[in-house]
């Protein structure tokens, strides 16, 4: 691999990895913070103000982060893959548009409203703003789910000249993995947000058991932690089954499988060798694989010798996804067991808090080592049988591209440390001390509309 | 369906000067910030908070807009200008990040914050300065090209600071909108000093725009648009003087003839580059995406762009009036 054409996915990955962290969690805990503003609305319980106070700070927090981001991933889509946008901007271009049009603008306006007017806007519309933007931020993962699930599974398109154009916008929108790769995300940023919910509150317990706003906080993570952990092993399942028909080397890699066989075994541990083309110390269930992905012990999966050379890296797809089933597993065990501890308004032992608060950023670990399988997994392709990553670099040198890298490293560095100084900070704190934080409102009610 | 380019070639240019007018606000803000005492800094990050999020998503749509109508042109202009976007983003994660983090540090943390709030504000300003100098001049490379992208670089920190201040004199009271009027007074004659520089460097720096601007009798009807500026940076003075004297009404005045100078500047430079989206090297029709993206994008800007406009002026009137400190300790 050329030098720019290295720089160029290393910084691009760089940034999409970083980003990604912070959508992850906005989508869902939009939603949260809808059901803490509807708590409080109907129960009048302070306590429920307080947390949808605390949360809404972290929420604008981690939206920042999220937007500054944003706007360095519009630009690289020209800066670091020009032929992308040459060959296939007639189809990603509008996806981005609508993108910006239906969501960006929907959340950042509504987020003011939402941070800001709760004393100068009547309830109604002040709940509205809440919805709004937890549809923002959802419509905004619909669309941009949508453009990589296209560049993943392309379908709806034809060619006019060198350039692959839209003939049908449904089918392209809705091809064949995004219903699967969607859900998937939802459910993983749903995931990501109760265990940051829980695992904060969690903290702040440890710094004082008596916060009965965390202990109302946290029991509302573990619960929807446990209830979306058994709906997201199902849609990965299904997801995995989905990839199978439409990538299979993608599947191929992540199990390691070199050559095609029936009964194919599932490898459980191994270090892949690329060079020899086999699994050293493999440990293996045998007739595993063919079970799990065609429920037939005796069923015939295609091995990556199939594929060559137009096939992906076997060592990090078999790795991610290792780490990312392990960490479901994990997230099934401690949100089921913390479910039944905290029954009943029982308080948590501080075992299970140590653990919980542990687990607050495994959404995030499961969800980069989703996103590494799946990317990595359609490489060398950037879309699926039409454009190669290495044709849609520019002519960025790779000099320009090693400083704007070192540049954004730095950058990422010191922001993510004050993130997670800020955010750890905050919760220890809890929402009380968040409640005397906010001051007067935007203009007071005694200068209200004082022009 | 010729004309479909142009309406782009309109959205992309009207997303630009909104941009460049909301955050350009806000961006001002953050510069003037070192100039104020603690107490005035709340007010003023007070006065941008609901909006700064909003006001940068514009940045997103224009260059939206250039990624899904003019493709082609999205790889050529972000390519040639890799490295200053690549400041001006880092300069805007900074700004954005401090803004948050600011109010919540205590102590030497939260001077840093702030100094990076202030950091990340001029170079987000200076670096799109110099993009906008680079672009006008084709991106040519040579000593001369690059000087004047960096005086088109102060200049537009010039051009933002007044618009910062004009902000600040329609949101704030007391000693802080008297400071903010001296800051105006400064930043107008910055701005007077910059789009005069580069108004004289322009037709030297491009054969292009020198034949426009030099094509008689066109150029008398061209008259118009420094005549109007001109109009406006004085009733700009003007107003900014009646503050002086006491007369603090229609405090929204100077906001709306800082607009006025970035309105008319900016019509200047489209009609300097018209019919080009890169100059002398890609028309608007030639870089224009495909037929079947312009259709679907230009059926959903229709149907959302009421929308949007509607709830963008509603959150103004929600949070009309003087902002006051502590909205955001």
């Amino acid at each position: 691999m050329d030098d720019a054409l290295f720089l160029a996915r290393a910084q691009f990955g760089l940034n999409i990895g970083f980003h990604i962290m912070f959508p992850a969690l906005t989508i869902a805990l939009a939603w949260f913070l809808l059901a803490f503003r509807i708590r409080y609305q109907r129960t009048r319980d302070a306590a429920w103000l307080a947390t949808y106070k605390l949360w809404v700070k972290i929420f604008a927090l981690t939206f920042a982060m999220g937007v500054v981001t944003g706007v360095v991933m519009s630009f690289q889509f020209g800066t670091n893959w020009p032929r992308y946008m040459t060959t296939v901007g007639a189809v990603a271009g509008p996806l981005l548009s609508y993108e910006v049009l239906t969501a960006f603008f929907l959340e950042a306006t509504f987020l003011g409203i939402m941070l800001f007017g709760m004393n100068r806007v009547p309830d109604w519309l002040h709940i509205t703003s809440t919805v709004l933007v937890a549809v923002g931020t959802t419509l905004s993962a619909f669309w941009i789910l949508a453009l990589n699930s296209w560049m993943q599974t392309p379908a709806g398109h034809t060619m006019d000249g060198h350039q692959v154009i839209a003939a049908d916008w449904l089918r392209v929108i809705f091809n064949p993995s995004f219903p699967y790769r969607f859900t998937h995300m939802m459910l993983a940023s749903g995931l990501t947000a109760s265990f940051v919910v829980a695992g904060l509150s969690a903290w702040r317990l440890l710094e004082d058991a008596s916060d009965r706003n965390a202990a109302k906080t946290m029991r509302a993570g573990i619960l929807t932690a446990a209830i979306l952990i058994p709906a997201q092993i199902f849609v990965g399942d299904q997801h995995g089954l989905n990839t199978l028909e439409h990538q299979p080397a993608k599947i191929a890699a992540m199990e390691a499988l070199w050559h095609t066989e029936r009964g194919a075994p599932l490898v459980l541990f191994a270090i892949p060798n690329e060079e020899a083309k086999r699994n050293d110390y493999a440990v293996e269930l045998p007739y595993g694989a063919s079970l799990i992905l065609k429920h037939h012990p005796k069923a015939e999966i295609k091995g990556i010798n199939e594929f060559e050379p137009d096939r992906p890296p076997v060592a990090p797809l078999f790795w991610c996804f290792r780490i990312m089933v392990g960490l479901g597993v994990l997230m099934l065990l401690v949100s089921w067991t913390a479910a039944w501890l905290t029954r009943k308004g029982k308080p948590a032992p501080r075992w299970l808090l140590w653990t919980l608060s542990g687990f607050t950023f495994s959404g995030w670990g499961a969800t980069i080592a989703g996103w590494i399988v799946t990317e990595v997994g359609r490489q060398p392709w950037l879309v699926t049988g039409l454009l190669r990553t290495k044709d849609a670099v520019g002519e960025i040198t790779g000099a320009q591209l090693g400083a704007s890298l070192t540049g954004y490293i730095l950058t990422y560095a010191a922001l993510f440390i004050a993130y997670m100084v800020v955010l750890t900070h905050m919760s220890a704190k809890g929402a009380a001390a968040a409640k005397d934080d906010i001051g007067p409102a935007y203009g007071a009610s005694a200068t209200r509309g004082g022009e | 369906m010729d004309l479909l380019p142009l309406f782009f070639l309109g959205v992309m240019g009207g997303s630009v000067l909104v941009y460049v007018v909301l955050d350009g606000y806000d961006l001002g803000v953050g510069m003037l910030m070192p100039a104020a005492t603690d107490e005035e800094q709340s007010v003023m990050v007070s006065s941008i908070a609901p909006f700064w999020d909003a006001n940068e998503t514009w940045l997103v749509l224009g260059i939206g807009v250039l990624l899904a109508a003019f493709p082609a042109a999205h790889g050529m202009v972000l390519g040639a200008l890799y490295l200053p976007v690549v400041a001006m983003l880092i300069g805007l994660m900074l700004r954005g990040v401090a803004f948050e983090l600011r109010v919540k540090a205590h102590g030497w943390h939260r001077d840093l914050w702030n100094w990076l709030f202030w950091l990340g504000s001029f170079a987000a300003s200076f670096f799109q300065g110099v993009m906008l100098g680079r672009y006008i001049t084709g991106f040519e490379p040579g000593f001369f090209f690059w000087m004047f992208a960096l005086l088109t670089g102060a200049s537009l920190c010039g051009g933002y600071v007044l618009l910062g201040a004009t902000w600040l004199i329609w949101k704030t009271e007391g000693e802080l909108q008297k400071k903010a009027v001296a800051w105006a007074q400064w930043g107008l004659l910055w701005v007077a000093l910059g789009v005069g520089l580069v108004s004289l460097a322009t037709p030297l720096v491009s054969e292009t725009v020198r034949d426009k601007w030099f094509d008689f009798p066109r150029t008398l009807g061209l008259m118009v648009l420094p005549a109007a500026t001109l109009g406006a940076g004085a009733w700009l003075w003007l107003t900014t003087r009646q503050m002086q004297s006491g007369d603090v009404r229609r405090d929204w005045r100077p906001f709306v003839a800082a607009v006025a100078i970035f309105t008319l500047a900016f019509l200047g430079l489209a009609y300097s580059l018209y019919p080009y989206v890169v100059i002398d090297r890609l028309t608007v029709w030639e870089a224009a995406a495909h037929p079947t993206a312009l259709k679907f994008v230009f059926v959903g800007s229709v149907i959302v762009g009421p929308f949007l406009v509607g709830y963008t002026i509603l959150a103004y009137r929600i949070f009309r009036g003087k902002a006051k400190a502590g909205l955001y300790d």
